[in-house]
């Protein structure tokens, strides 16, 4: 397989998959590579749809189940696109690492992999559109949703849902998901101030304003929206500006060779991705012209991850939640109150060990980011823990 | 979701579907926990997708794996920490 | 000399600068330090902190050994971040050959106060069980430790009560000090304590970059009892340039597994070579089979200070009135820091030396 293909994509999900689909189309050989155990990302995962069954007619080959974890990929194909994706965003509050306290989008992972939240109460809170879907999911499996919380004011929220007129496929989705949501209660302008329980979540505390009110569940699912997974890029040596991979009008990244879609390069949602994949997929093809007719509708839809950006933007008050004592960095248990006075994310790294552990500094380096302005620093072999046996087998 | 397969968690033998990941299935065994972090909190899966390393346990002997990334297959031995 | 300006101004804060700083303060010296990141992040963060006595030459024996009884008294003093392993070194012998070896360093040992046990095969596989089956046996030496260096060497700067400059010096002689910015810092005398920089900032100062890769996985409580050594390593290491790799497994206190060695001369990027770390990783699993499933989380290299004689280079530095030298360290630099700065703050002070200073004078390489 080295060496063998024209264009290498990194990442099954909706961009990894139109990039891989138009690519191969154009006749390039294509390997699109990707560490879950099927196609599909996090949004698709498990499911069939229209560019799942393209995939599979368009020649391009697939292999799964293995993550890349250096630079090697490049050896893989003559140009390389990342459709890397994005992670949940967490925020550390008193109680987030209770057992029972799991990511928005951790929850629907969770439930896609045979989680069974049947009869369990769940509290879904934090932010972004997903939010409703994770919601709408655990109804239909038989959780009682108590509450779906959004931090972004509702006035914020409301204007967001006004202007999706501008953006019919969305309306759609946003009414269908209100209707699986049913009658479950969502608020705007409202927070996870604490989870409580002993040695399980048993309830949450929830801010709306000035009203503080204790709500009983068996499982809260917070997350604060998403994060690019930026960390193949920065290794490759593509510019990052504001936690994106920066791109041109080609996708192309700063580095020759090296396109970049979907999530990685701001968040925006699927048809987002989709789009982007397809022009990243025809200009590593050599098909500009095709790829520019669809430069409009990916205006379009940056416009909507931008408004996306706008209303639910991060109040500052859920900045704030975790107190001296509330642990941030989970694979070191390093306190807020330990980290918080640090110049950078270096001296945090020497001084208490925070981002030191197996997580690679993926969910402290995004808190940090997001609570304090740190940069991390520039990733390092294996991009993933790989055991050794793996790491260099080619 | 698959057919009926059995994995044995802590040395008790627990059911679930083909199709299950190892996390999935200790979630809907109740377990107490996935592991023990470093000042002895008890710990269960956060992202779900192979990032947070809050649901790694050991599999078949070997140490460290994350659960949520492994799939159930009969007769699978899970211990957690 | 401005007023106000400090008697010694050190440049550069790893471990060898922060034990000079904790001596000269000690020795009544006003003491600043003058770093470009953060306290101990340079070869400090890099290496493995293993305090080892070791005997390659009489010097090298003399200022370990001297160093582990400093580090002794230390130790006790530093907090928990610090790390402190008291593993031990397993020396590994492969065969009958280097079983001469562990009788020979069994010998040295023993006649200069430092205490040892011979293993034979079972007894080697007792003592580490997950090493393979065949080897021929080893050396235990008990008093070798481990420990998380930057967080010793950020202890001795506070404790110092030095001051810290953060900034990158581009220039310096025996008095001044000047940085990218424009920035002059005057002192007394200077140290250049930069580590395999220290040529960059003092011409002819004899050291060259000797670039190490390291391994770190997730954590194996148990995995690991004693920092393990293949007997081949002091003759591939010290063997003079080009690369070589030696088998070297470190328990950390945190229960994870930390695996050396390698050793490229002259070459200064920091990039992983990923055929050297191959080669280090192959010959790990060779002594240690189960070592291929753990999961390593991160690789990375550090540049250890090389001089030609292999001796670090303690003292005045002869081409530059006020200027003094405290680098050239290789790879034992942190075993030898605080001995290091013991005999500079002698000479500097004019106390006895607490070694014969001689091995260690940069003067010692600037003849012809």
């Amino acid at each position: 397989m080295s060496g063998g293909s024209d264009v290498v994509v990194v990442g099954a999900g909706p961009a990894g998959l139109a990039a891989a689909c138009q690519a191969a189309e154009s006749g390039a050989r294509v390997l699109v590579m990707d560490d879950n155990a099927a196609a599909g990302g996090q949004v698709w995962r498990g499911e069939q749809g229209e560019w799942q069954e393209r995939f599979a007619r368009s020649g391009a080959a697939l292999e799964t189940g293995r993550a890349v974890i250096d630079e090697r990929v490049r050896e893989r194909g003559r140009t390389v696109v990342l459709a890397t994706g994005a992670r949940e965003l967490f925020l550390p509050f008193p109680g987030w690492t209770l057992p029972g306290v799991v990511g928005a989008g951790g929850l629907q992972a969770l439930i896609k992999s045979g989680y069974d939240v049947a009869g369990k109460r769940v509290v879904v809170a934090g932010s972004g559109p997903l939010l409703y879907a994770v919601a709408a999911l655990a109804r239909e499996k038989g959780a009682s949703v108590m509450l779906v919380a959004e931090q972004a004011p509702g006035a914020a929220v409301a204007g967001f849902v006004r202007g999706l007129w501008r953006h019919p496929e969305k309306l759609a989705q946003g009414v269908g998901l209100a209707m699986a949501l049913g009658g479950v209660e969502a608020v705007r302008g409202c927070w996870v101030e604490e989870a409580m329980g002993r040695g399980r979540v048993e309830g949450v505390k929830m801010r709306c304003g000035r009203r503080v009110w204790e709500e009983s569940c068996d499982v809260l699912a917070a997350g604060f929206g998403l994060t690019p997974n930026t960390e193949l890029a920065e290794m490759l040596g593509c510019h990052v500006r504001a936690g994106a991979v920066e791109t041109g009008d080609w996708q192309q990244t700063s580095v020759e060779g090296v396109y970049a879609a979907g999530e990685v390069t701001g968040i925006g949602g699927v048809e987002k991705s989709v789009v982007e994949g397809e022009i990243a997929g025809l200009a590593a093809a050599g098909r500009r012209a095709e790829a520019e007719r669809l430069f409009g509708r990916r205006a379009q839809w940056r416009r909507f991850g931008e408004e996306l950006g706008r209303a639910f933007a991060l109040r500052e008050e859920v900045k704030r939640l975790a107190r001296g004592e509330t642990v941030l960095c989970r694979c070191e248990d390093v306190t807020v109150g330990q980290l918080r006075d640090r110049a950078g994310w270096r001296e945090a790294k020497l001084r208490t060990r925070c981002g030191m552990g197996a997580c690679q500094g993926r969910v402290c380096g995004a808190i940090t980011r997001t609570l304090f302005g740190w940069g991390p620093s520039k990733p390092r072999p294996p991009l993933y823990p790989t055991r050794f046996e793996d790491l260099f087998s080619d | 979701m698959g057919r009926r397969i059995t994995i044995s968690v802590n040395g008790r033998a627990v059911e679930t579907r083909e199709g299950t990941s190892v996390a999935a299935a200790l979630l809907n065994a109740g377990v107490a926990r996935f592991r023990r972090s470093e000042s002895g909190e008890a710990r269960e899966p956060l992202c779900g997708m192979g990032i947070c390393m809050e649901c790694r346990v050991t599999i078949d002997g070997e140490a460290q794996v994350r659960s949520c990334q492994r799939l159930c297959e009969d007769g699978m031995e899970v211990e957690t920490t | 000399m401005t007023a106000g300006a400090p008697d010694v101004l050190i440049v550069g804060a790893g471990a060898v600068g922060a034990a000079c700083a904790w001596e000269l303060s000690r020795g009544g010296l006003r003491v600043s330090m003058v770093e470009e990141d953060v306290v101990g992040s340079g070869a400090t963060a890099a290496g493995m902190g293993h305090l080892v006595a070791l005997d390659g030459s009489e010097h090298e024996f003399a200022l370990s050994r001297f160093s582990q009884g400093l580090w002794a008294e230390l130790l006790p003093q530093m907090p928990r971040e610090v790390e402190h392993l008291q593993c031990g070194t397993l020396w590994v012998a492969a065969d009958d050959e280097e079983m001469s070896e562990v009788r020979r360093k069994h010998g040295y040992y023993g006649a200069h106060g430092v205490s040892s046990e011979m293993l034979d095969a079972k007894q080697l596989a007792a003592a580490e069980p997950e090493l393979r089956v065949g080897l021929a046996g080893g050396l235990v030496v008990p008093g070798d430790s481990v420990i998380y260096a930057p967080a010793a060497a950020q202890w001795l700067v506070e404790r110092s009560g030095a001051a810290v400059i953060r900034g990158r010096v581009e220039r310096l002689n025996g008095r001044t000090a000047w940085l990218g910015d424009g920035t002059r810092l005057e002192a007394g005398i200077v140290v250049n304590a930069t580590g395999a920089r220290a040529a960059k900032l003092t011409a002819g100062v004899p050291v060259t970059p000797r670039k190490g890769h390291l391994a770190i996985t997730d954590r194996y409580p148990g995995f690991l009892r004693h920092q393990l050594i293949e007997l081949g390593y002091m003759k591939s290491a010290h063997a003079g340039g080009g690369e070589s790799v030696a088998f070297n497994a470190q328990p950390r206190k945190t229960g994870q597994v930390l695996l050396g060695s390698s050793r490229q001369h002259g070459v200064e990027d920091a990039g992983v070579d990923r055929m050297i770390l191959s080669r280090m990783m192959k010959r790990a699993v060779e002594y240690l089979p189960g070592i291929g499933e753990l999961q390593v989380i991160r690789c990375w290299t550090g540049c250890r200070a090389a001089t030609p004689d292999g001796a670090p280079l303690i003292g005045p530095w002869p081409g530059e009135d006020g200027l003094w030298l405290a680098t050239g360290h290789e790879g034992l630099g942190i075993t030898t820091a605080p001995g290091t700065g013991r005999l500079l703050a002698d000479l500097i002070l004019g106390r006895t030396p607490c070694l014969p200073a001689g091995p260690y004078l940069p003067a010692r390489l600037c003849h012809g």
